[in-house]
């Protein structure tokens, strides 16, 4: 068996509000004129990923940035609709960062470090003046002063939003404040460019291999550090709100590299999704949650009812979630929600096709605010919806249903972002850092950024300054041998040539996934998956067709071998899921419950869940970080 | 419903290309347009012939990945919406659906209906953003924008980079693209300070990276999946002019960003 990981948080000692400041005081620096001697390397550019590129280069660093995309701007932080949070108190509700600070941890059921979600809370008012200062247009009110919407497990108004695009507008933020380091030949850009490979030289991550998809071209780079802003897993499912190409294969392999992989099994189901029309279904739509602050969601009292919603009165539609979770309604978090709209479809009384779905109904908000306000608030959404269903959701309630959206798990990292690997730093989604169980709506735009904006500059500074390291290129033997490695798989993956797609084995790992380990989970089901993957598995790399060479444009080699990491991820989130045996946020697992709400188990399970790789056909070695709560009292998350 | 599909297949950048014929048979009305594209691919893999390369990635409008000329028309019947928000509700049994590429110098073939858009990246790199490097900014509401200016600014804003205006316009002109950049920088307070500077250099990156003139044709805003207006054509071009009058040599100033 291998050693045990380290897996000291370095969350600073002192008072909670003092911890960051004098953290940003002991850290080292770098000299400026230093600077442009260190190279860091930034994979994806999404938020977190362009975010830090700009900050980092700004500083003076040599940034070098890799997608896989043509253009940084395509990352899927593009696709996130609502809105970000800020504990600016503009709207003289109560809020502050300590209560940013508070709902965040109670919303992540009480399984994240309070050291980073305080961190977290203090950098998003920093985040709003930055992106206001780049000329992001977030709506604002007649007075010219920022307007503020609600989200789902907060009590303040605190959501700031440019209509339901705020990701895109955060995004191309700073994807422009990239294109100016690039201008300015600060940050050089690979597009085209998949990273296939961590490099470690003496234990340190120094750099990566990447695959040209333009060309099949397999190289390495070399840097004094690597940042991996590569995002979420949630693809996994094959069916999620995930951007078709959205992989784990950059923090799989860092994961084989040594990086340990936290808490896998996390994943969110988001309540309000485009219910799947059918089996050639390619992924799922979001609806915006920010639609929960104005609609309301309901299903027929009695099951199998199956009239049209204008014939069902009033008093026969059970509007569940404010008669189960008054205080809150229909803003109920999203994994509460999620159930919640499972339970109803369980129990019979689901609408639309299949039963899978329940009504979001804007009729009351119309008749309240007028047409002109709902269509204000939401239009693009309702046009959305209009164009994917072909039904008039002013006319008649939307149907929703949950679906895989985001996964709060991720490669573990301490306070300063760095995994377990030293050199190799972890942003956004693809860390597992800030969200706990279970993340709070507006929560994913607003760490993504305070990442890159705010974390990743002193940190990256503070490894640098504080860490002896030889000077290396890509010649040295380890990336050498590296690259070799990617070039076989590659190879070993088209010499295949079996009879079945890419695509039917991951739609088939999707139904696995989906059945055993989505929104109710058990132990029974998790150890069939855990019997079921490894035989499909089996069948992919026996079985799988991939046609065409490796020496050009190849879309079904290059999902290939993401589907082939998504194979062995499945598996560890399974094993993930039947080791925590309790039901906390998005992990519920039907044995453990109370009056059919979740129950947690934090005399045995206030941990951190940290796999760590243990070789190909070894089981991966658990490791635990524990959760000390200091400030916030445990308590039985209540929405009721 | 069944069709029959003309799709240009090209093996690379430099080898001839050409249309073929599929005939694709049970494509139901509530599939995507791209979805019916993975279920010719997936009948392609399992013949054992290469499935066609396309763009695609959110499927949900909003990436600006996609891109088809579908029957000689950018992103397809749909008006507002790109290849991946058409559904195929808008064709009938029997349909041949022709599609192509979008077409212009400045968007390089890579294969088949993939391009290249770099050129994209490289306009906003001339000027395309506002200097405000990460820590030094004020608060947030000590920049008071009226209403209006900001849901002008969004409008343009709401450009996601696709490229249909460039491969809809007979000139393969960029101008809706650049506009629509100037226009939501330009509209805003915190834009003024490189407005000058911003026209004039993403005007000429435009020319540059080999984008055709803008004869106001209008075809760019039909084809465009956000319905961003015509209007901040106009707007660059005022831009620009004014730019240039302020500074008699334009190529003599630096770039801006420094």
């Amino acid at each position: 068996m291998a050693e045990l990981l380290d897996l000291t948080s370095k969350v600073p000692e002192g008072p909670l509000g003092e911890k960051w400041d004098s953290h940003k005081f002991a850290m080292k620096l770098v000299n400026p004129a230093n600077k442009r001697k260190h190279h860091v390397i930034v994979v994806g550019a999404g938020l977190a990923g362009a975010s830090a590129c700009a900050s980092m280069a700004e500083l003076g660093y040599k940034v070098s940035c890799f997608v896989y995309h043509d253009s940084p701007r395509r990352a899927h932080s593009i696709a996130a609709q609502g809105g970000i949070n800020a504990a600016k108190n503009y709207q003289n509700d109560g809020d502050s960062v300590q209560r940013l600070f508070y709902d965040t941890i109670k919303g992540g059921d009480f399984r994240s470090r309070e050291g980073n979600v305080y961190r977290l809370a203090q950098a998003s008012v920093n985040i709003i003046d930055q992106c206001v200062a780049q000329g992001v247009p977030f709506a604002r009110e007649y007075g010219g002063l920022l307007a503020n919407r609600s989200f789902g497990g907060a009590q303040v108004s605190r959501t700031f939003y440019a209509r339901g695009q705020t990701g895109q507008q955060l995004l191309i933020g700073a994807y422009q404040a990239l294109e100016r380091q690039i201008s300015l030949g600060k940050v050089q850009m690979h597009t085209f460019e998949e990273m296939l490979d961590v490099v470690l030289v003496d234990g340190r991550a120094r750099g990566i291999v990447t695959r040209n998809l333009l060309t099949g071209k397999v190289t390495s780079h070399a840097a004094d550090a690597v940042v991996l802003a590569t995002g979420g897993y949630g693809n996994v499912f094959y069916l999620s709100t995930n951007a078709m190409y959205c992989n784990a294969s950059a923090i799989w392999r860092a994961y084989k590299k040594g990086a340990a992989f936290a808490n896998p099994c996390y994943t969110q189901i988001h309540p309000t999704c485009i219910p799947v029309h059918g089996e050639h279904q390619s992924k799922l739509t979001l609806m915006s949650e920010s639609l929960r602050n104005d609609g309301r969601v309901w299903v027929p009292k009695k099951q199998g009812d199956h009239r049209p919603p204008a014939q069902i009165a009033e008093a026969e539609r059970d509007y569940y979630l404010e008669r189960k979770y008054p205080s809150f309604g229909n803003l109920a978090p999203r994994d509460i929600a999620s159930r919640a709209a499972k339970e109803a479809c369980d129990e019979g009384r689901g609408v639309g096709p299949g039963g899978l779905g329940v009504y979001l109904d804007f009729g009351d908000a119309i008749k309240r605010l007028g047409k002109q306000t709902i269509t204000e608030r939401y239009g693009n959404l309702f046009d959305i919806y209009q164009r994917i269903t072909d039904e008039n959701p002013y006319e008649q309630p939307m149907r929703i249903y949950p679906a895989v959206h985001y996964t709060m798990g991720g490669l573990w990292v301490d306070y300063n972002l760095m995994s377990t690997v030293p050199g190799l730093h972890i942003a956004g989604e693809a860390n597992f850092s800030d969200h706990g169980a279970n993340r709070l709506g507006a929560s994913a735009l607003m760490q993504g950024l305070a990442d890159g904006y705010f974390i990743l500059p002193y940190t990256i500074g503070d490894y640098i300054a504080g860490t002896k390291m030889q000077p290396v290129d890509n010649s040295h033997g380890a990336f050498k041998e590296a690259e070799e490695g990617v070039r076989k798989q590659q190879q070993r993956l088209l010499d295949i040539r079996g009879k079945r797609t890419v695509d039917s084995i991951h739609k088939q790992l999707g139904r696995i996934m989906w059945e055993y380990c989505g929104m109710a989970r058990s132990r029974e089901g998790l150890q069939t998956a855990i019997k079921e993957i490894p035989a499909l598995r089996e069948e992919f790399w026996n079985n799988v067709n991939v046609p065409g060479s490796s020496g050009s444009l190849n879309q079904s080699l290059e999902k290939a071998g993401r589907v082939a990491d998504f194979l062995e991820l499945g598996e560890l989130m399974c094993r993930d899921a039947l080791h925590r045996e309790e039901s906390c946020g998005g992990h519920f697992r039907v044995e453990y419950q109370e009056d059919g709400e979740a129950k947690r188990n934090d005399e045995d399970f206030a941990y951190v869940a940290a796999w760590q790789y243990a070789g190909e056909n070894s089981t991966p070695i658990l490791n635990k970080e524990p959760l000390e709560f200091e400030n916030v009292h445990l308590s039985t998350r209540s929405y009721k | 419903m069944k069709l029959t599909l003309k799709v240009w297949r090209q093996a690379g950048p430099d080898a001839k290309g050409a249309i073929e014929s599929y005939v694709l048979d049970n494509v139901g009305a509530e599939m995507s347009f791209l979805e019916m594209f993975d279920m010719l691919n997936e009948q392609l893999t399992e013949s054992g012939k290469e499935p066609v390369a396309f763009s695609h990635d959110c499927r949900e409008g909003i990436c600006g990945s996609c891109a088809m000329m579908i029957n000689g028309v950018a992103h397809g019947p749909w008006k507002g919406a790109a290849v991946c928000q058409l559904h195929m509700r808008a064709f009938k049994d029997g349909d041949v659906i022709v599609v192509e590429p979008w077409r212009a110098k400045a968007f390089p073939l890579v294969k088949d209906l993939v391009v290249n858009r770099g050129s994209f990246d490289r306009i906003i790199q001339a000027g395309g953003f506002i200097t405000a490097s990460t820590g030094g900014a004020r608060d947030a509401n000590e920049i008071l924008i009226a209403k209006d200016t900001v849901e002008h600014a969004m409008d343009a804003a709401a450009c996601i980079g696709c490229g249909a205006c460039v491969a809809a316009c007979p000139n393969a002109s960029a101008s809706l693209f650049t506009g629509a950049k100037i226009t939501h920088l330009g509209d805003l307070p915190q834009g003024q300070p490189e407005r000058d500077m911003r026209a004039l250099s993403m005007v000429e990156t435009m020319d540059i990276e080999g984008f055709g003139h803008c004869t106001l044709v209008g075809e760019c805003q039909e084809a465009c999946p956000k319905e961003i207006s015509i209007d901040v054509i106009k707007q660059m071009n005022r831009d620009y002019l004014f730019a240039s009058v302020k500074r008699q040599d334009p190529r003599a100033v630096a770039a801006p960003g420094g």
